[in-house]
């Protein structure tokens, strides 16, 4: 494998808290230096100059639909977006079909995403089998086939007894448990943020409590067994103080929010808009601040897309039967940097939450630049400036809440295991 | 100002002149009502679809009397016997339609919204809303102010109290937006479980603590009706209950205006949400609200009409 | 460019034919029996309203008054638009009434036409007569006037328009060209 140098650029790693313009040299794969006025005649030179040098960001939250939806996304189409948008690492959710309840499953994607993936791809198992809530999944196992974490994810467990007894088991094993946070019974029939507008609209609302309610018990959940809770798409003012106050206490818990829900508020649902609907829902912009809030003063660990591709014919329908979720891994990256214009996050932080934020949340074996570590770097042009069109993006689904939207940011080359898979222009 | 909205969708969207407009034409179709030929040829040779895909006898009976009472030709269909139940999309049902050259569909659904997704998708024929969810009902709101007007002489500065299920009233919602931007005030008042948080947002409202605050020297006095299947959800004791502290009875019908009037969108549940003294007794003018809506829903018909003619020139 | 209005009759004018109008119509149906007047909104109504006046002067006793808005009738939607529609107000029978139908000016016809078409709805009269204060010519329809108060020959381009007064009075009748 040809050597590479990436010259000039401004390297920003907050796992070491490096940031200064070096040149990082790559060799088989790895990061073999990091310093000023790096020379290889051998190498390929990249100039990096006027560009950002990230660790290759990490989205600990991905539908990749495959096996047994591809017809919305597989796991090709789904790295290729990944990597469009800058990512060299994703974890994917488990409820496919079937569900990544058994390590077949996992080794199934594991060597899909090897031989047609474009990035790393961590598999998430689930924690009950079939997502039923029912009975443990083979969480010993899961975990020797390369699952970090495991989540019932778009479904609570529902069952606390069930729960309890997920984390008790999975502490052991260094699992990460990932809490799709949900009182079933208080989202009912709901379809959307329970508040002014969806009064407006005639819709059944989701209060915040439901998730609140359910946020609180597996905080406690987490300090009673010790097990490493993670909470999944944050999107209410409350969760983000009870994580808050969890933290305080020296809980085992993170946490992470999606870019929808630190950009949008339910106004976007306005028109009957199905590419605002998702779960958790859009909240109001009290919700949205404190998101912010949690982002800026480290409540919040990771930046997380909850990319979720439906095909066209689940969204082009009435609101109320419109699948949950929107594609994210695309436009995570310039509304992340809107938050550094905004002047809501510095750019370091921006980066941690894309990188070592969400690795460490999950226990991930990536998100760094240390010299001998894999050569995953994401290259970035801050100044770049370009308008969403979901037409264009690299996801078989298109349904983004975004489309049309001027960005300002873009990762122009992103580099996996010392090889660039996506490079723009 | 000749109207402009190709579609009715929601009262939401019309400005004051616009209901002034309809109501005005309202009253001059009323008069077509009492004739022995019930006919004019206005909207001679244009097709009016009545889509129904949730079950309704009046207001579906009402709009397709207006069309034809103008000349038009109206076909209905109903969610249990079009394509809707075989998985066929709203889409693709209402696509198909409209390859039949309809002039005006008319739409009643289950799901909010639903004709704002047709109105965007469909090319050429008008939508006219006839109660979509919880959303709204335009042309209920519209009949219910122009019996305001034939009874109160003016709806600017009028006391109306609604009272029920807030929540899941359609009725409610448009009531709210037309009275408002008419210049009346509305009062609500319904069980906690029925009034949903922000509604005092949508115009010129106030949320009272009972019904007996909420009619208290009101001028109208509007019930709405309680779906019976609520108990089942969680969202009332009995309908026992609810009648007696969010019914209309001949005692509590004594705090409103000597000379208020009772409505009700129908069909009643007499012995529920309204006592059958007070459904049978003379303040009521709820079968005015049924004629008017005849005479309503053929100005709607009429005035979109003139806009899709104007847009095909 | 300014249009250019003359004045093609005046107060007195208008009068006159009205008055004359009026005498024509109880000269040819002998009296006022059976009598009905209906104006067509919105200037034939406030015409009928003159007209009848000057039938109970002569007569002793007015005869019943109508109005009818043709808009509903009106064979030019596509065209035209929703305009707004005024009342029709005929609060009596029409069978076996001679039915005096009153106009401001006639033109291409389709007006009483549609408003033809409206009284047929509302019964069978004996028969329906026109008065008209001004025919203009250019009907597009075999339709004349019974009753005429004055006729001017016009070109299509040219506007005939009768005005009144703020109460309602005939004031004048005025030939604008364009």
């Amino acid at each position: 494998m040809k050597a590479m140098l990436i010259r000039g650029g401004r390297v920003v790693d907050p796992s070491q808290n490096l940031d200064d313009i070096l040149d990082i040299l790559i060799q088989d794969g790895k990061v073999a230096k990091c310093g000023k006025q790096l020379k290889d005649s051998q190498a390929e030179i990249i100039d990096a100059k006027g560009k950002l040098v990230t660790p290759g960001l990490v989205d600990i939250h991905v539908h990749l639909r495959d096996p047994g939806l591809e017809y919305k996304e597989d796991i090709g189409s789904g790295t290729l977006s990944a990597v469009a948008g800058g990512f060299t690492s994703i974890a994917c959710m488990p409820n496919t079909k079937p569900v990544n309840d058994n390590h077949t499953i996992t080794r199934y994607i594991l060597e899909k995403a090897a031989k047609e993936g474009h990035c790393r791809v961590f598999p998430i198992a689930s924690i009950t089998k079939g997502l039923s809530g029912e009975s443990l999944s083979e969480l010993g196992e899961l975990r020797e086939a390369g699952c970090y974490g495991a989540s019932d994810d778009g479904k609570p467990v529902g069952n606390s007894e069930m729960m309890r007894r997920a984390m008790e088991y999975a502490r052991p094993f260094g699992m990460t448990i990932i809490s799709h946070a949900e009182d079933l019974s208080l989202v009912g029939s709901g379809v959307m943020n329970e508040g002014p507008v969806s009064t407006e609209l005639g819709l059944k609302g989701i209060p915040w409590v439901a998730e609140d309610a359910a946020t609180a018990r597996d905080i406690m959940l987490a300090e009673l067994t010790g097990c490493h809770l993670h909470v999944a798409h944050v999107s209410t003012k409350g969760s983000v103080e009870l994580i808050r106050q969890a933290k305080r206490r020296g809980a085992p818990v993170t946490c992470e929010a999606t870019p929808h829900h630190f950009t949008l508020t339910d106004e976007a649902v306005r028109g009957y808009n199905t590419n605002a609907k998702m779960n958790p829902p859009l909240r109001s912009e009290e919700d949205r601040l404190a998101i912010c809030q949690g982002l800026a003063d480290g409540t919040i660990d990771a930046i997380a897309t909850d990319h979720a591709p439906h095909h066209i014919d689940e969204k082009n329908v009435e609101f109320n039967i419109a699948m949950n979720g929107v594609v994210g891994l695309e436009t995570a990256l310039p509304l992340t940097l809107k938050l550094v214009q905004d002047r809501v996050i510095d750019l370091n932080r921006a980066i941690e939450l894309l990188t070592c934020g969400p690795s460490e949340a999950l226990g991930l074996p990536v998100g760094g630049l240390q010299v001998g570590g894999d050569a995953d770097l994401t290259i970035i042009d801050l100044d770049r400036k370009w308008t969403v069109a979901a037409s264009q993006l690299n996801s078989k689904s298109k349904n983004t809440p975004f489309d049309g939207w001027a960005m300002q940011g873009a990762a122009v080359c992103t580099i996996v295991a010392g090889e660039i898979v996506y490079k723009l222009d | 100002m000749a109207f402009q909205h190709k579609h009715i969708l929601g009262i939401e969207s019309l400005s004051r002149e616009d209901i002034e407009l309809i109501l005005n034409t309202g009253d001059a179709f009323k008069e077509i009502n009492g004739r022995d030929i019930k006919k004019v040829p206005t909207l001679r040779g244009k097709t009016i679809i009545n889509a129904f895909f949730e079950a309704s006898t009046r207001t579906r009976l009402s709009f397709e009397i207006a069309g034809k009472r103008l000349s038009a030709d109206t076909v209905n269909i109903s969610g249990s016997t079009s394509s809707v139940v075989k998985g066929e999309t709203l889409e693709d049902t209402a696509k198909n339609i409209e390859a039949m050259a309809p002039d005006i569909i008319v739409i009643r659904h289950g799901h909010s919204g639903a004709p704002h997704y047709l109105a965007e998708r469909l090319e050429t024929c008008s939508v006219v809303n006839a109660g979509d969810g919880a959303h709204e009902h335009p042309s209920q709101a519209l009949l219910d102010l122009m019996t305001m007007r034939e009874h109160k002489g003016r709806i600017e500065g009028l006391e109306v109290a609604i009272v029920g299920d807030i929540t899941h009233s359609r009725v409610a919602r448009s009531n709210i937006y037309a009275l408002s931007k008419m210049g009346a005030r509305v009062r609500l008042a319904g069980p906690g479980t029925m009034l949903p948080p922000g509604i005092e947002r949508l115009g010129n409202v106030e949320v009272c603590a009972n019904l007996l605050d909420a009619i208290k020297d009101a001028d109208v006095v509007m019930m709405l009706r309680i779906q019976l299947e609520r108990q089942s959800q969680t969202l009332l004791p009995s309908l026992r209950e609810y009648a007696r502290f969010y019914g209309l009875n001949t005692e509590n019908i004594k705090l409103a205006k000597e000379d208020a009037i009772v409505m009700h969108p129908g069909p009643m549940n007499r012995g529920v949400e309204i006592s059958t003294y007070v459904a049978d007794g003379i303040q009521n003018v709820i079968l005015d609200q049924v004629a008017n809506g005849v005479a309503v829903r053929m100005a709607l018909l009429y005035l979109v009409s003139g806009v899709e003619s104007m847009q095909t020139q | 460019m300014a249009k250019r209005e003359t004045i093609i009759l005046d107060q007195a004018g208008v009068n006159r034919a009205i008055t004359r109008i009026a005498h024509e119509i109880l000269e040819r149906n002998k009296g006022s029996a059976n009598l009905v007047l209906i104006g067509i909104r919105s200037k034939g109504d406030t015409l009928a309203g003159h007209l009848n006046v000057l039938i109970g002067e002569i007569e002793g006793e007015q005869v019943p008054l109508g109005a009818v808005d043709i808009t509903m009738y009106r064979d030019d939607l596509a065209e035209r638009g929703s305009l707004p529609i005024g009342k029709t107000d005929i609060p009596f029978p029409l069978d076996g009434k001679h039915v005096i139908l009153v106009d401001d000016v006639l033109y291409t016809g389709r007006t009483i036409r549609s408003a033809m078409d409206a009284l047929m709805d509302f019964g069978r009269p004996s028969s329906i007569q026109l008065a008209v204060l001004i025919d203009r010519g250019h009907r597009e329809l075999p339709i004349r006037a019974d009753f005429v108060g004055r006729n001017v020959p016009t070109s299509r381009e040219e506007q005939v328009e009768v005005v009144f007064t703020d109460d309602h009075n005939p004031l004048e009748v005025r030939l604008i060209k364009p």
